[in-house]
C-alpha cells in the first residue's frame, strides 16, 4: 500500500496542472469566442507573419 | 432579399433572363454578366486585388440567410467619438459586424485589414460578431479602414464594448471557474471513493477520507458560492428556494463525514457532496450562458439599429455623435431614409416623414420648419435640420416611458413553476431530515452522531439534484431551439408565461405588415429597368425600393436630384424624370399610398405603387393560430379603413383603429379583467406600454429600441411564423419541465424510504443521484428534436 502514498499526489499533481491550465486559459480569454475558435482552424495562416505582430 | 418574388413577376414577360448566381454573394438574379449589382462586383476585384481569392473556395453559404449585399452608396462616418487610445501611440475601436456568415467571412476580413498598412490587431470574435480593430494612428485612418469592409459587403457599426459587457458576462465566467474546480474536486474524491468502495479499510480508508476531505472542503468552500449567496438572499427575504436545501446539504454532508473521519469511521460523503454541486454547476452554466446569449444578440440588434446623429455646428462643420451625447439646442441634420435621432424642431427644409412607429399611422405627414420632429419618425424625401429639444422629462419618450412602468407595475406578480414547487419542497425536506435525525437518535436509541449520518443521506438523497436541474435543462434546449429559429427570449419567464396564452393582440404597422415601403408589382419591366437605374443615384426610401425590385438594373450615372420632388437623368433619347406627381407632372389621383412617376421621352410613363406589404406568412400563421384555438385581436393607431381592410382581409373579428397608447393599455388591463392571458404583439413606440402591460409580450427584431426592451421576446426576421414556434415550443416545453418534475419526484418518493430507514449508503447515494440526473437531462433533450412551424402546428391544430 505504500505505493498509493506515491500515486495519490502524482494523480492530484495532475490533475492540478489540469486545473490550473484550464484557469489559465479561462482567463486568457480563449473561451471567449467558441464558435469562431472551431472555425479558425480551417483557415491558413497568412504568409507575411509580420503583418501579425503584437 | 425580400424583393425578390415581385421580381420575378415583374420579368415574367421578359425571355432573355436567365436565373444565373453571383460570382460574389452566391444569390440568384437574372440578367446578364456574372455578378448581381455593381457593389457585388466591386467588391469581388477587391478581394482578387488583395490575392484572398480562397475565400470563395472556403466559404459555406447558408442559402436560407442571403449575404448582405454591399451598399453602393458610402455612408460618411465619424469614428472619432468611439475610438479608444492604446499603448505605443495606437488607436482601438470595437465594432459590430452584421452579415458575418461562416469562418471564410472572419478570416476575410481580417486578413483585408491585416493588409492594410498600419493596422496592428484585426480580430473578429464570430460568436459576439465582434471586431477589435487596432492601428498606428499615424499611419492610417479607422474611416477609410471601415468603408474598405463595407465593400465587401458587411456593415460595421461602432459600439462601446463596455455597455455590451454585461453582469451576467462576468456570471457565466464566475460559474465556469467554480464548475472546473468542483469538477476537478469530483473526480479526484470520486476516484478515493472508489477505492473505498472496493474495499479498502482501516487506516488505508482513513488515509483516502482524509485525503478526500482535504480536497472536498476548499473546492466546496469555493464553487459553492453561487448556491450560498442566493440561498443567504432568499432567507434574508425570509423565503425559501431550491438552494437553501442545497446549500444545507452540501455544508452538512462534508462537516458531519469529517467528524466520520475523525472517529475513523466507516462512511464519508464527500464525493456525494462534490459531484452534486458540479452536476447543479453545469446546469446553472447552461442556464446562464443561455440566457446571457439572448441577451447579448438582442443588444447586438439594438446597436445596429442605433445609428449616429450628424450635428451641425454653428460655423457649419459636421461630426457624428451617438444620440445618447445629443444636448438640447444642438442642431442635427436628417437626411432621407434616416430617423430622427431626438425629440425637436424643425429649422430648415421639407419633407414627409414617417410616423408609424409613433402612432400606427401609415400615410406619411408632410413637415416644413416649425413643426414638431419626434425621435424615432422616419424622414421620406427630403433633408432636415432639426434643433433638438429638451432630452429630459418632456420628451415624447419619457411619456412613453412612464406610461410603461405604471403598466408593468400593474401586471401581476409572476411565480415560476420550479419557484413553486420549491417553495412547498424545501420544508417537507428539513422537516423529513430532522424527523429522521430525532426519530433514530430519541426514538432508535442510536448516538447522535450515527443519526446525523442517516439523516445527512436523506438530505443527499432528496436534495432537488433531478429537481434543480429538471427546470434549467428544458428551459436552456428551449431557448437554444428558439434562437436557431431568430426568436430570442428576453425575460426568464417569457415561455412559462406563454404557456397559458389564450388571447393575442396585434399591432397592425410594422407587425402584421413588414412596416418597410415596397413596389407593388404591375410595372413594365423596362421601365422598371430605367427607373431602378435612375433611382440607383438616391438614398431615397422609395428609389431604395425599386432597386430592390430590380436589383441587377444598370446604374445610369449622371442623374441629379432635386430634394423633396425627384430625380432627373438625361439619357441619349432625352429627359427621363422620376419623381412625385407634381414633379413628373401627373395629375394627384388621391391614392394614400405612396406613388412614383417616371415620365420619358415619347410620352413613356410608368407609375409606380408602393406599399406596407403584409408580412409573408402573416395569412398562414393567423389561420394557425386561430386553429389552435386562440381569439385574435388588432389594436391600432391607424385610421379606420386600412385596419378594417386587413383584418377583413386575415379574417381577424375584433379590430379597434384611431388608439392611443393609454387605449392601447386599457383594453389589455379589461382583457386581464375577464381573466384572459393576452400575448400582446407590436413594434412601435405606441405599443411599448401595452407590451409592459400584457402577460406575455413579442416585438419584431425591426420594431424600436423601447419596444424590444419592453417585449419579453424578440424574433427576427420577416416572417410571423416565430409567434407559433414560440407558443408551441412553450407548450411542449411546459409538458417537458412537468414531466421532469413527476420523474424527479417519483424517484424521491422510492428512494427517500430507504434513506430514512438508513440503508443508503455512500454509493447508493451516488448511483441514485447520478442516474435521476441523467434521466432528467435526457428527456430534455428530446425537446432539441421537436419540429416547429407548419409540420407541428398541424398536428396539435387537430387535437
Amino acid at each position: 500500500m505504500t505505493v498509493l502514498l506515491f500515486l495519490i499526489p502524482v494523480a492530484l499533481g495532475l490533475g492540478g496542472v489540469g486545473l490550473a491550465a484550464f484557469l489559465w486559459a479561462l482567463r486568457s480569454g480563449q473561451f471567449e469566442d467558441m464558435d469562431g475558435a472551431a472555425q479558425r482552424i480551417l483557415f491558413d495562416d497568412p504568409e507575411d507573419k509580420t503583418q501579425q505582430s503584437s | 432579399m425580400n424583393a425578390l418574388p415581385q421580381f420575378d413577376e415583374a420579368n415574367a414577360a421578359c425571355p432573355v433572363a436567365a436565373t444565373l448566381i453571383c460570382k460574389h454573394c452566391g444569390a440568384p438574379f437574372q440578367g446578364e454578366g456574372t455578378f448581381c449589382c455593381h457593389g457585388c462586383a466591386a467588391a469581388y476585384q477587391l478581394v482578387q486585388s488583395l490575392g484572398l481569392s480562397r475565400y470563395y473556395d472556403q466559404r459555406i453559404a447558408d442559402p436560407s440567410q442571403p449575404p448582405t449585399r454591399p451598399d453602393e452608396t458610402e455612408i460618411e462616418l465619424d469614428l472619432s467619438a468611439w475610438t479608444r487610445p492604446a499603448p505605443e501611440g495606437q488607436k482601438e475601436l470595437t465594432l459590430m459586424v452584421e452579415g458575418l456568415q461562416c469562418g471564410a467571412c472572419v478570416w476575410l476580413i481580417e486578413q483585408t485589414l491585416l493588409k492594410q498598412a498600419g493596422v496592428v490587431i484585426a480580430r473578429v470574435a464570430l460568436s459576439t460578431r465582434r471586431l477589435t480593430l487596432r492601428w498606428r494612428d499615424a499611419e492610417t485612418d479607422p474611416e477609410g479602414l471601415v468603408q474598405l469592409v463595407s465593400r465587401l459587403g458587411y456593415r460595421l457599426v461602432p459600439c462601446d464594448p463596455e455597455r455590451l459587457a454585461s453582469a451576467a458576462d462576468q456570471e457565466s465566467r464566475q460559474l465556469l471557474t467554480a464548475m472546473a474546480v468542483a469538477g476537478f474536486a469530483a473526480g479526484n474524491v470520486m476516484l478515493m471513493s472508489v477505492s473505498v468502495w472496493s474495499g479498502a479499510d482501516q487506516t488505508t480508508r482513513d488515509l483516502l477520507h482524509w485525503i478526500s476531505a482535504l480536497i472536498a472542503i476548499p473546492a466546496i468552500a469555493y464553487a459553492g458560492r453561487p448556491f450560498f449567496r442566493s440561498a443567504l438572499t432568499a432567507l434574508k427575504a425570509r423565503r425559501t428556494n431550491m438552494d437553501v436545501p442545497i446549500s444545507l446539504a452540501v455544508i452538512l454532508a462534508p462537516s458531519v463525514s469529517l467528524f466520520e473521519t475523525f472517529r475513523s469511521g466507516p462512511h464519508a460523503y464527500f464525493d456525494s457532496a462534490v459531484t452534486l454541486l458540479f452536476f447543479l454547476l453545469i446546469g446553472r452554466y447552461l442556464d446562464r450562458r443561455a440566457r446571457g446569449r439572448a441577451h447579448q444578440t438582442a443588444a447586438r440588434l439594438l446597436a445596429l439599429n442605433a445609428v449616429a446623429a450628424t450635428v451641425v455646428e454653428p460655423d457649419g462643420r459636421q461630426h457624428s455623435l451617438p444620440p445618447s451625447q445629443l444636448r438640447p439646442g444642438m442642431t442635427v441634420l436628417i437626411s432621407p431614409g434616416a430617423r430622427a435621432p431626438a425629440d425637436g424642431t424643425v429649422r430648415t427644409g421639407t419633407s414627409d416623414i414617417d410616423l408609424s412607429t409613433i402612432s400606427g399611422e401609415s400615410a406619411p405627414l408632410h413637415c416644413a420648419p416649425g413643426d414638431r420632429l419626434f425621435a424615432g419618425t422616419l424622414n421620406l424625401t427630403g433633408p432636415l435640420t432639426m434643433l433638438v429639444n429638451a432630452v429630459g422629462d418632456s420628451t415624447l419618450l419619457a411619456d412613453m416611458v412612464r406610461l410603461m412602468e405604471a403598466a408593468e407595475s400593474r401586471r401581476g406578480r409572476f411565480v415560476r413553476l420550479a419557484d413553486r414547487v420549491a417553495r412547498r419542497y424545501a420544508p417537507v425536506v428539513h422537516l423529513v431530515a430532522l424527523t429522521t435525525f430525532l426519530g433514530w437518535w430519541l426514538g432508535g436509541g442510536l448516538p447522535w452522531t450515527d443519526a446525523m449520518m442517516i439523516a445527512v443521506a436523506v438530505l443527499i438523497i432528496t436534495c432537488p439534484c433531478a429537481l434543480a436541474l429538471a427546470v434549467p435543462v428544458v428551459q436552456v434546449v428551449a431557448s437554444q431551439r428558439l434562437m436557431r429559429a431568430g426568436i430570442l427570449l428576453k425575460s426568464a419567464d417569457a415561455l412559462e408565461r406563454m404557456t397559458g396564452v389564450d388571447h393575442i393582440v396585434f399591432d397592425k404597422t410594422g407587425t402584421l405588415t413588414l412596416g418597410r415601403l415596397e413596389l407593388q408589382p404591375g410595372a413594365d419591366p423596362a421601365l422598371l429597368r430605367i427607373a431602378a437605374g435612375i433611382a440607383g443615384n438616391s438614398r431615397h426610401p422609395l428609389a431604395r425600393a425599386l432597386l430592390r425590385a430590380m436589383p441587377d438594373a444598370t446604374l445610369l450615372t449622371g442623374a441629379v436630384e432635386h430634394p423633396g420632388s425627384g430625380l432627373e437623368w438625361s439619357g441619349p433619347d432625352g429627359v427621363w424624370k422620376l419623381g412625385s406627381c407634381a414633379y413628373a407632372g401627373e395629375a394627384e389621383d388621391g391614392a394614400t399610398d405612396h406613388v412614383l412617376w417616371l415620365t420619358g421621352p415619347n410620352g413613356r410613363k410608368q407609375r409606380f405603387q408602393f406599399s406596407d406589404r403584409l408580412r409573408p406568412d402573416a395569412e398562414a400563421v393567423i389561420a394557425q393560430l386561430k386553429a389552435m384555438g386562440l381569439s385574435l385581436e388588432i389594436l391600432s393607431g391607424d385610421r379606420e379603413a386600412p385596419v378594417q381592410d386587413l383584418a377583413q382581409r386575415l379574417g381577424i373579428d375584433h379590430a379597434t383603429a384611431r388608439l392611443s397608447p393609454v387605449d392601447k393599455v386599457a383594453r389589455l388591463e379589461a382583457l386581464a379583467k375577464s381573466g384572459r392571458k393576452v400575448l400582446m404583439i407590436g413594434d412601435g413606440i405606441n405599443d411599448a406600454a401595452a407590451l409592459a402591460g400584457a402577460h406575455v409580450s413579442m416585438a419584431p427584431a425591426s420594431g424600436t429600441e423601447i419596444t424590444q426592451s419592453a417585449a419579453d421576446i424578440v424574433f427576427q426576421g420577416d416572417r410571423l411564423e416565430a409567434v407559433p414556434s414560440a407558443l408551441l415550443l412553450a407548450r411542449r416545453t411546459d409538458r417537458l419541465v412537468r414531466q421532469n418534475l413527476a420523474i424527479a419526484l417519483l424517484y424521491n418518493l422510492s428512494a427517500v424510504p430507504l434513506a430514512i430507514l438508513g440503508f443508503v449508503t455512500p454509493l447508493i447515494a451516488a448511483v441514485a443521484m447520478s442516474s435521476s440526473s441523467i434521466i432528467v437531462i435526457l428527456n430534455a433533450l428530446r425537446l432539441g428534436r421537436a419540429r416547429l412551424g407548419a409540420q407541428g402546428v398541424g398536428a396539435r391544430g387537430l387535437t
